[in-house]
Formats: structure tokens, sequence, C-alpha cells
């Protein structure tokens, strides 16, 4: 980041200002390609590891090796669709709710710290920003139900609103020991914290850390709305929940957000408790940026794993789950881990 | 502005418009076009919320006028229209139709023919319960039982394809025996290897992946509970009143074919896991049912006869005298029964078939109400109803 400042400060000549632009620009971009690239590069993971669960192949035809053009194909497809507004719905929003959800999560991504000094936005609160900036996704989710003027649209969109903002909850609380331990919000911080090797990654810290890793887990499945917690789409129930009513593009940009969020909540999750960039036998980290997307698509595949397996559970179960157990567990780890760390001698 | 509002027990509400606010149940078409409702069964919905407060099934969507084009075909052109009843298990529907004429023209039917039905009807039995496993596990959100089900299911596909040529629609039962003979490339071990197959390895891996699974569980039990009293009193049969602890069963209880010869159980609800005769019961039943039909195929194809297939020529009609017949027969999800009024004629006067998934239906009306949308998906998942056989 600081050689970029200095280039176009110093080579092109430009101000603060400008240089300060032209890096955010080049990094929204570089982004926002990359959340594109991962949407299909998912998509069509997803559909590999569920013909693998279920004892079929998933694509094989398009592109020859196993089918790896078929997410490519299906964007296409899917650009060329008609796009559908119902005619009573509620235009503005309708057209607004898919960008804003999209927006949530690339917001997001700016906070990632992908290797040692390149991050698109080195925040103080970068935790917290992130946080904060996902809940967009929920207004998203509740404008489209809304919008639509479908009842299985905002049967969705109701669910999902509930679902997601209690969902808050337990994922943050079960981050904040990390918080504890590091001492800053900061995502490179964070990462920073955990050098040198598998047993100092937060994961591994403490029995406390390691039951917030899987309240963090299950929390992650619940905001990213995948089964078996995918009580906004329930296509069993809901038709397809929030959105039944869109098409083509609008549609693709859900689609888009889903997968973005599903990275993205897998890589919080390499961020905060596994360690981030190290690799895990300390000494070996020649490729940081390589090592941080492995595990976060190892997450991912965990996450798919889960989803493929799992029936569904019935949205006041799933209500049930949060209130009553998951966020008192995670209090009890938040105060557990602060106890631990004091005991221990790690605070100084 | 704070003194015009006041907290009510259903939260602020402005005293001016206090008496003009009302609150009222929303109404929700579910269906006919919805992933969850098996075909095009359509539920109209009354909700306040999640909460279901009136359930009303419409059906005739996939009406077929079959019992009238009955009256227009003779006996054994009819078949096929069975066939298409419960088109997931359609030699169960076969044998019904085949021994109402049966009765009324006094055929006897060779041992070998009546050995082959119960296997083919055992095997349809087993591929529609799998399908009701699957769907069921759909509805409830798990995807991949459904691939599982569908890969036996195939098998028993390929080895109905062989014995009658069809893959879905067999019409392979005539009145007086049935259409084909056992092929001659192994199609017996065949059988008997799938039917092992399934019962020492497939079943335990569907119980191990759904059926004792925790969140399967949570979302069955003590969902959708129809007590013995309502299974009687809207005339439920098959699983639905087994899975309700009635232990009745019609290949057991009113023998038809060769039934009463061979060894098993009729398994019923026990309420293992939440109270007698909610869903988790009756998918239970079903599963159960399967082992049970693996037994009843091994035996009936241990000791099957050598002989005649059939004892009419298939190309000639048959002939019915007058008068009238009713059969009932265990079909793969309850008792079909057939009732055919004879003129003499080549053609009946009147065929009236009785349907199980049309009975099991109507309960949705009572257990469904109070029950969460959620819940409702289960209930309807679980009475495992073909609308081709509903609507006829």
């Amino acid at each position: 980041m600081e050689a970029m400042y200095a280039f176009f400060m110093d080579t092109a000549g430009m101000d603060e200002m400008a240089a300060h632009i032209t890096v955010a620009v080049i990094m929204a971009t570089i982004m926002f390609i990359v959340m594109a690239l991962c949407a299909i590069i998912f998509t069509w993971m997803e559909r590999k590891v569920a013909g693998f669960l279920q004892s079929r192949y998933g694509p094989m035809r398009t592109g020859r090796w196993h089918g790896w053009a078929q997410a490519v194909a299906d964007m296409l497809k899917i650009l060329g669709k008609e796009d559908i507004i119902p005619a009573e719905a509620d235009k503005p929003y309708f057209i607004f709710a898919p960008l804003l959800v999209l927006l949530g999560s690339l917001l997001a991504w700016a906070a990632i710290p992908w290797a040692p000094g390149f991050v698109a936005a080195d925040l103080d609160l970068g935790l917290f920003y992130i946080f904060a900036v996902t809940s967009l996704v929920v207004l998203g989710i509740l404008m489209a139900g809304w919008a639509s003027n479908n009842k299985w649209a905002l049967y969705g969109a109701a669910r999902g609103a509930a679902q997601m903002v209690s969902y808050e909850i337990p994922l943050l609380l079960a981050t904040i020991p990390v918080v504890l331990y590091t001492g800053s919000l900061n995502t490179q911080d964070i990462v920073i914290a955990q050098q040198g090797g598998v047993l100092n990654w937060f994961v591994f810290r403490d029995p406390f850390l390691f039951i917030a890793f899987w309240m963090y887990f299950i929390a992650s499945i619940a905001e990213t709305n995948r089964g078996p917690f995918d009580m906004p789409e329930t296509e069993s129930e809901l038709v397809a929940g929030y959105h039944t009513e869109y098409t083509g593009m609008r549609f693709a940009f859900f689609f888009l957000a889903e997968y973005a969020n599903l990275f993205l909540v897998s890589m919080i999750a390499v961020m905060v408790f596994l360690g981030g960039w190290w690799s895990p036998i300390p000494g070996l980290d020649f490729a940081p940026a390589a090592c941080f997307v492995v595990k976060g698509v190892l997450m991912v595949f965990l996450n798919m794993w889960v989803r493929w397996t799992l029936p569904r559970v019935r949205v006041d179960q799933l209500m049930h789950l949060c209130w009553k157990v998951m966020i008192p567990v995670t209090l009890v780890c938040v105060v557990g881990a602060g106890i631990w760390m004091m005991a221990s001698g790690a605070v100084g | 502005m704070t003194d015009d509002v006041k907290i009510t027990n259903r939260g602020w509400e402005s005293q001016d418009h206090a008496s003009e606010m009302k609150s009222e149940l929303l109404e929700l078409n579910m269906g006919p076009q919805h992933p969850a409702t098996h075909g095009v069964l359509r539920l109209l919905l009354q909700t306040d919320g999640e909460i279901v407060y009136k359930v009303t099934p419409v059906v005739g969507y996939l009406h077929r006028c079959t019992e009238k084009i009955a009256e227009g075909v003779d006996y054994k052109q009819w078949i096929v229209y069975t066939d298409r009843f419960d088109y997931l298990a359609p030699v169960t529907n076969n044998h019904a139709y085949v021994t109402a004429v049966e009765k009324l023209a006094d055929l006897a039917v060779p041992e070998r023919a009546e050995h082959l039905r119960i296997v083919t009807a055992e095997l349809s039995r087993i591929a529609s319960h799998l399908i009701a496993l699957a769907t069921f596990g759909l509805d409830m959100g798990a995807w991949t039982p459904l691939l599982y089900c569908f890969r036996e299911r195939e098998e028993i596909l390929n080895l109905l394809e062989r014995i009658a040529g069809g893959r879905m629609l067999y019409n392979y039962m005539v009145p007086g025996g049935v259409r084909y003979d056992v092929p001659k490339d192994n199609w017996v071990a065949d059988v008997l290897e799938f039917v092992t197959m399934l019962e020492n390895k497939k079943l335990p891996d569907y119980n191990t992946l759904l059926t004792y699974n925790k969140i399967f569980i949570e979302r069955t039990s003590d969902v959708g509970i129809i007590s013995k009293e309502t299974a009687f009193d809207y005339g439920c049969t098959g699983p639905v009143l087994r899975g309700s602890g009635v232990k009745f069963d019609c290949r057991r209880d009113d023998p038809y074919s060769l039934y009463d010869r061979f060894d098993f159980e009729i398994p019923v609800g026990m309420g293992e896991m939440g109270t007698v005769g909610d869903c988790w019961d009756r998918y239970i039943v079903r599963v159960r049912e399967i082992e049970q039909s693996c037994r009843i195929i091994r035996q009936a194809l241990e000791t099957l006869p050598e002989g005649p297939y059939g004892t009419l020529e298939l190309k000639k009609p048959v002939k019915v005298p007058a008068g009238a017949a009713y059969s009932r027969t265990e079909a793969a999800k309850g008792e079909m029964g057939h009732y055919i009024i004879a003129d003499g004629g080549a053609k009946p006067f009147r065929n009236k078939v009785r349907s199980c998934s049309f009975c099991n239906l109507q309960v949705v009306e009572k257990v469904g109400v109070g029950l969460m949308v959620s819940d409702l998906v289960a209930l309807v998942g679980s009475l495992d109803i073909v609308l081709g056989e509903i609507d006829r």
C-alpha cells in the first residue's frame, strides 16, 4: 500500500488526495473482480462438492475438464435473461435491494488482510467495521422481500431479518475473546498476533477460544443464510424466499452476494481464529496470500459439506438455538477466555 | 403526540385510529405450483405470521376423467390407466384392478403369476417408499438423501424394465396372470442381490444420514400428530394409519393374492421420538416397510414355482358376466379399492376407484390447524400423497 502511494505521489506527481483516490479506485476494482471471480469459482465448487457428496459428478460438459466453464456459462446466460419487475412492485426499492445486499459484503471485503501489508482499508476498527457493514445485507433482504409485493418473498424477508439480526450477536461475541487477546480491532494486528505455527492460532490458544470458533462457525452459516439455516430461502417452504420475484441480473446480484458472503465469513474465520496468512508450520511463510486463500477455501468446503448433509431447522428452533444456546455459550467464552488470559499470564 | 398514544397489549397504537386498526389473517395460496406440494396440490392457507389457522386442500388440477374413460374401454384396455394413478408404484395399482376383474370373471391365477405379481408389486412399493423418504427429506431441507434414494430407485426401475419393458408405467398385470415371464438373464438372482444390498447397506445409510439425525427428529417428532381416532374418522390407510399405531394391513387382514403364505411383520408407529402418530412415526413406518417388502420378495422368489404365468390368451378380451365386485389391496400409499359394476358387455358399466392418497390428504384440514408453515410442509410430506391418484 505504501509503495502504491509512493508510486503515485512521487513518480506520477499526484498530490496526496489524488493519490488516495486513485489507490482507492484501484483497490475497489481489484476487490470487485476478485469477488466476482470467487463467486464464479465457488458456484462451480458448490456444484462439484454437492455432486461428490451425493454420489454423482456435477457439471461435466462445459469446458471439457470437469465442467469448469459451467459457472461462466451460467453467468452469461443469466446476463441475457429478461429483467422482470413485477407490476405491483415498489420499483425503487426493488431495484436498489440487490445492490445493497452486494454492497454489504463488498464493503466488508475491504478490510480483509490478504498478506502482510496488503489490505485495501487498513482500519484501526477493522473487525468492528466488517461486522457493521455486513449488517447492510439485512436491509437489502428486507427491502427485496417487501418491494416484491409477494407473500412468499415477504415471509422470507421477515424470517431473514429476524435470523440475521439475531445471529449477528453470537457472531460478534464469538470474536470478542480474540480481540481481548490481541488488544486491537485492526485486522492485521489480529493476524500478526497469531505468528508462530499452528499452536499459536487463536483457535488452539485455550479451550474457550476453541468453543468460540465453533460458535462463530455455526453463526456464520446462519449469517450467510445457507443450509441448515437457510430460512430466508427455504426452497421447500417459501418457493425461493426473498428473491422469488427476481430475474436476470438482479437475481445474479443476490447469487453473487451469497457466495461473496460465504467467502467473507470464511476469511474472517481464518483471519480471527485460524492464523490468517501464517502457515501451520513456523518459518514456511513463503506465500502468505496463498496460505490465506487456501484456508479460506477449506472453510468454504466445510460450509458446503454441512449444507449438503444436514436437514433444515425450523424457524423457531433457529431462534431458540441463537438466543438460548449460542449467546449464553459465547458470553461464557468471553468471560472464560478473559479469566484464562489472566491466569496464564498472557495479559501484561 | 405522546398524549394520544397508548400502550396496548398489541404494542403502540394511536388512540384516534385504535378503532380502525384491525388485524386479519393472511390468505396464502400454497400451490398448485409450489415445490413442497408434491405435484399440483393447492393448499389455501390462512396464516397469522408463521402459524396456520386454516388449511383447505384444493384438488382437481390433474383430473383426467379416468373413471369415465373406464366406461368406454374394455376391461383389459383400462389397465394402462391404472398405471397412471399412483405413478410411483404402478404395479400395485394394476394389482388392485386385476383382482377386481378376476373376482368378477371368476378367473384363477397360476401360482407362478401370483408370485411374480407379489415380487413386482413389492419392488414397486419399495420404489414408492424410497421416493417418499427422499421427498420427505427434501421437504425438511435435506438434499442428499434424495439423490441416494433415487440411486436405489434406479436399480428397481432397471429390474422392472427387464421384466415388464417399461421404466415408469409397466402395464404388467393382466386379468389371469402377468404379461411377461421372468427374463432369462439371471433376473431372480439380481433381484435377490439388490434386496440384500438394500437391506444390509443402503437402509442403514439412510438411517444414519436422515432418520436419526438430530435436526430431522426435531423437525418431525411431535409434529402433525394424527391420532388413531382422527385416522379412522378420515379413512386414512396405509403408512398413515399404521403410523398412528393401528396394526392394519390388507395384505395380512384381508389377504389377497398369496400374501397369507409369506411371513412378514406390520410395522406401526410407536411414538419412539415423540407422540404416536407424528410425522416421524409415519416416516419410520415406511423405512421398516421397505425391510418387510424385502423379506416378502426374498420368500416369493425363493419359492417361485414353475408353470404358466397366465391363463388367458393375451390378445383376447376378458369375458365378464353381469355383476359387481369390490376388491381392495394394499397399495404403496394405502388401501386401493376398485368397485366394478359389469353389465355383461365388453366394457364395465361403472368403475369406481377408492384411492388412498385422496383419503389421506383430507386429514390435513384437521391436523394442519395450528401448525407452523414449515410444519405443514412436514405434514404434507409425511402423508406421501401422489396427485395422479388423488385426482385420477
